[in-house]
C-alpha cells in the first residue's frame, strides 16, 4: 500500500472500501479491527483512529471485529464513528462505547413548504426556532418536572411527551424503538445525574448539535420512490432536522458509571489499553446497573428530541399563521448514533444475542427488520447522515448486505478532520456567520465562536463518505439535503 | 500561577488539555480556570457568590477528576460558573480537597457563552509531578 498512513501497525486492504488490522499487530487484540473508508477518507484519518479500533478489539467478548465508519475520527475509548458487537452472555459493556451523550441521535421532519415560500421568512423563522428551543450552556427548558415525573420519563421516552400533549401518537411509530427502549431503570441512576438533567429536557445543547431548516436541492433526489416512502415530493421541499442527545442527565450517567467501572474492572479481571475502555461484563451487577441508567439516559434523549419537536412545530405554526399540521411538520424518522442495544444477529453461522455498541455510528437495519416501522419495513430502516452546518446532510436506507456486514450500522456524520482550536484560527464565527448569510444561510447561535468550531472545513467531505457508504452498500443513498437555516448552542 | 494549553492533535472534537501548576493546589486551581475559560468568558460572570466544595476520593487522580467533574455538574444543576478558587489538597488516604469558590450564575444576556462540556474522559488522564511541579491532562468531551 503506497497510501502515508500515521501509524505502524499494516492496514491491510481486504476489499473495495474495506481495510483490516489483523490480531498480530498489537497484543491483545482478540479479533481484527475493520475500517470502512475510501482511500482518501482513510488518508484522512487521524493516529488515534487506528489506535483506538485496535484497543477495542481487544476488549472481552467481542465478536468478528472491531469496525470503523467512514466518518471515523479520534475520539475517547472508542474512535467516533465505532461499532462494536459484545457476546451478552461472556462480553461487556462499556460506557466509552456510547459515548457521554447517551442517544444523541437525528431526527428530521418534513415540511408541506417549498423554499420559495419560506425565503421571505426565513429570518424570522430562524430567529423564531432560536427563541423557542434554548441551546447553549446553561439553557434550561420550558418543562419543569419534580423527580417522580422525570423518573416516569426516564421509564417512557418520547411516550410520556406525546401523551402530556407534546406531539402526535404517530410521532411514536417514526422514532427508533418507537422512542422508548426497554429495560429503563431508575433505581440505578443517580440524585446527581437527575438534579443535572431534570431542567434541560427541550434543550438543544451545544457543540456539533443544531436545528436546521434544510432543502431538498435540484439533484437532491437519488431513489425517488424510496424518497417518496418518506414524504418527500421532489427539489424545494424544506425540512426540519434536529441533531442532540440526552444533555446532562446522560452526560452525568456515563460519568458516574465510568468512575464505578474504573473501580470494579480489578475485581473482574479486566484490563483496558485505554482507562476510558472502563467495563464490566455486561451481565455482572454494574453491567446491568449502567444498562439500566444508560437506557434511561436514552429514552429522556427521545424524550428531549420530542419535545424539541413540539417546540418546532409551534414556533413554525405562528410564523407561517396556519396550524402545525397544515404545515406537514410529520417525523420522518428519529435515530440514535450513540447507544448499546441488545441485538441478535448472526456470527459465523450462530445467531447470538449481542450487545452491540455503536458510538458515532448510526443503526442501518436492512429491509424486513421488525423493529423497522411498518410504512418503511420493505425498504429498509431509514437513516440520517448530519454534516457540517455549511454543507448539508444526507437521508439514506439500510441495507440486507449491512446486517451481515456491520451488525446493521453505518455512519453518523461527515466526521471532523481539524481540531476545534484550529477551526476558531481560522475563521470568526460572526464572520463565518456574515459570509453563511451571504451564501444564503441564516445562522443563531448562542456562542459565535462555536459556529467558527463547526464551519464546514473543519469536516471531511459528507458527499465523501455517503458515497462510500453506498458503494460498499452498508446503506444506499436517497436524498441529500442543503442548509438553509441553523440554529446552534 | 499555573498555566495551560490547548493539545490540539488530541481528540479532535473533543478539548485535550495540558495543565501545569507550581504545586498540587495550583494545578486544580489552574485546571479550574482552564474549564471556565472553555464554558464562558469569565470577565462577563459576576463574582457574586461564594461556596465551599470538598471531595474525597481514593487516590490523586480521580480527585483531580471528580473535581473537573464537580464544576460540570454545577454549570448544569444550578447554571454556576466556578471563576476563581482557592484550593487545598491533602495527599492521603483517601485524597481530600478543600476549595473556596467564587463565581456567580450565567446571566443569558450578559455573559458570553463558548463551550458545553459534557463530562470529563478517562482518555489520556494523567497527573503527575513534572519538574519542581505538577502536570495533568484532561480529555474534556464537548
Amino acid at each position: 500500500m503506497t497510501m502515508n498512513l500515521p501509524v505502524t501497525m499494516k492496514v491491510l486492504p481486504v476489499g473495495d472500501c474495506i481495510w483490516e488490522i489483523p490480531p498480530s499487530e498489537k497484543a491483545g487484540m482478540l479479533v481484527p479491527a475493520r475500517l470502512y473508508a475510501s482511500e482518501a477518507l482513510l488518508s484522512a484519518m487521524d493516529a488515534g483512529v487506528f489506535e483506538q479500533v485496535t484497543n477495542v478489539a481487544c476488549l472481552p467478548g467481542i465478536v468478528r471485529a472491531a469496525l470503523c465508519m467512514p466518518d471515523g475520527h479520534w475520539g475517547y475509548g472508542f474512535p467516533i464513528g465505532g461499532v462494536a458487537a459484545f457476546r451478552a452472555d461472556a462480553g461487556v459493556i462499556s460506557p466509552g462505547g456510547i459515548g457521554f451523550d447517551i442517544n444523541c441521535g437525528m431526527r428530521v421532519l418534513r415540511t408541506t413548504l417549498t423554499e420559495d415560500e419560506v425565503r421571505p421568512r426565513l429570518r424570522a423563522l430562524v430567529d423564531a426556532l432560536f427563541a423557542a428551543v434554548p441551546a447553549g450552556v446553561g439553557a434550561r427548558g420550558f418543562l419543569h418536572l419534580e423527580a417522580p415525573a422525570f423518573r416516569k420519563v426516564m421509564v417512557e421516552g418520547a411516550g410520556w411527551v406525546v401523551r402530556h400533549g407534546y406531539g402526535r401518537p404517530e410521532d411514536l411509530e417514526a422514532t427508533e424503538g418507537g422512542g422508548c427502549m426497554p429495560g429503563a431503570d431508575p433505581g440505578a441512576v443517580s440524585d446527581r445525574a437527575i438534579r443535572r438533567g431534570m431542567d434541560q429536557l427541550g434543550t438543544l445543547g451545544s457543540g456539533n448539535h443544531y436545528l436546521e431548516i434544510q432543502v431538498v436541492p435540484s439533484d437532491g433526489v437519488h431513489e425517488p420512490d424510496v424518497a417518496r416512502a418518506f414524504g418527500i415530493t421532489g427539489p424545494g421541499q424544506v425540512l426540519v432536522m434536529l441533531h442532540c442527545g440526552s444533555r446532562g442527565f446522560g452526560h452525568q450517567v456515563g460519568t458516574d458509571y465510568l468512575r464505578r467501572f474504573d473501580e470494579a474492572m480489578p475485581r473482574y479481571g479486566i484490563t483496558v489499553r485505554d482507562r476510558e475502555l472502563a467495563c464490566a461484563p455486561f451481565r455482572s451487577p454494574e453491567g446491568q446497573a449502567y444498562f439500566g441508567a444508560m437506557t434511561a439516559a436514552a429514552n429522556t434523549a427521545f424524550a428531549n428530541r420530542q419535545l424539541i419537536t413540539h417546540c418546532v412545530r409551534e414556533a413554525m405554526a405562528r410564523v407561517f399563521e396556519r396550524p402545525a399540521e397544515a404545515l406537514g411538520l410529520d417525523v420522518i424518522y428519529d435515530v440514535c448514533h450513540n447507544t448499546a442495544k441488545v441485538e441478535r444477529h448472526v456470527v459465523d453461522g450462530e445467531s447470538m444475542e449481542l450487545v452491540v455498541h455503536r458510538k458515532g455510528a448510526t443503526r442501518a437495519f436492512g429491509p424486513g427488520a421488525p423493529d423497522v416501522p411498518a410504512a418503511y419495513r420493505h425498504l429498509g430502516q431509514p437513516v440520517i447522515i448530519g454534516g457540517s452546518m455549511e454543507t448539508g446532510s444526507a437521508l439514506l436506507v439500510g441495507t440486507a448486505h449491512a446486517m451481515e456486514e456491520t451488525f446493521g450500522s453505518t455512519a453518523h456524520g461527515a466526521g471532523r478532520t481539524m481540531s476545534r482550536a484550529q477551526a476558531k484560527r481560522r475563521v470568526r464565527g460572526e464572520t463565518l456567520i456574515q459570509e453563511m448569510s451571504a451564501r444564503g444561510i441564516v445562522v443563531r447561535a448562542a456562542s459565535p465562536s462555536g459556529v467558527a468550531e463547526e464551519a464546514g472545513f473543519a469536516y471531511k467531505s459528507l458527499d465523501d463518505v455517503v458515497d462510500t457508504l453506498h458503494r460498499l452498500d452498508l446503506s444506499r443513498r436517497v436524498v441529500s439535503l442543503r442548509p438553509i437555516g441553523n440554529i446552534k448552542g | 500561577m499555573g498555566s495551560y494549553e490547548v493539545l490540539e492533535a488530541v481528540s479532535l472534537a473533543d478539548c485535550a488539555l495540558a495543565i501545569e501548576g507550581a504545586s498540587l493546589a495550583d494545578l486544580f486551581e489552574t485546571a479550574a480556570r482552564a474549564l471556565a475559560e472553555l464554558m464562558v468568558d469569565p470577565d462577563t460572570i459576576a463574582p457574586r457568590v461564594q461556596r465551599a466544595v470538598a471531595l474525597e476520593a481514593p487516590s490523586l487522580d480521580l480527585l483531580l477528576y471528580d473535581w473537573l467533574a464537580e464544576l460540570i455538574f454545577l454549570k448544569d444543576s444550578e447554571q454556576f460558573i466556578v471563576t476563581q478558587a482557592e484550593v487545598d489538597v491533602e495527599v492521603a488516604t483517601p485524597c481530600r480537597l478543600h476549595a473556596q469558590c467564587v463565581g456567580g450564575v450565567i446571566d443569558r444576556g450578559r455573559t458570553v457563552l463558548r463551550a458545553d462540556p459534557k463530562a470529563v474522559t478517562f482518555h489520556q488522564f494523567t497527573v503527575e509531578p513534572r519538574d519542581a511541579g505538577w502536570h495533568a491532562r484532561v480529555v474534556i468531551d464537548i
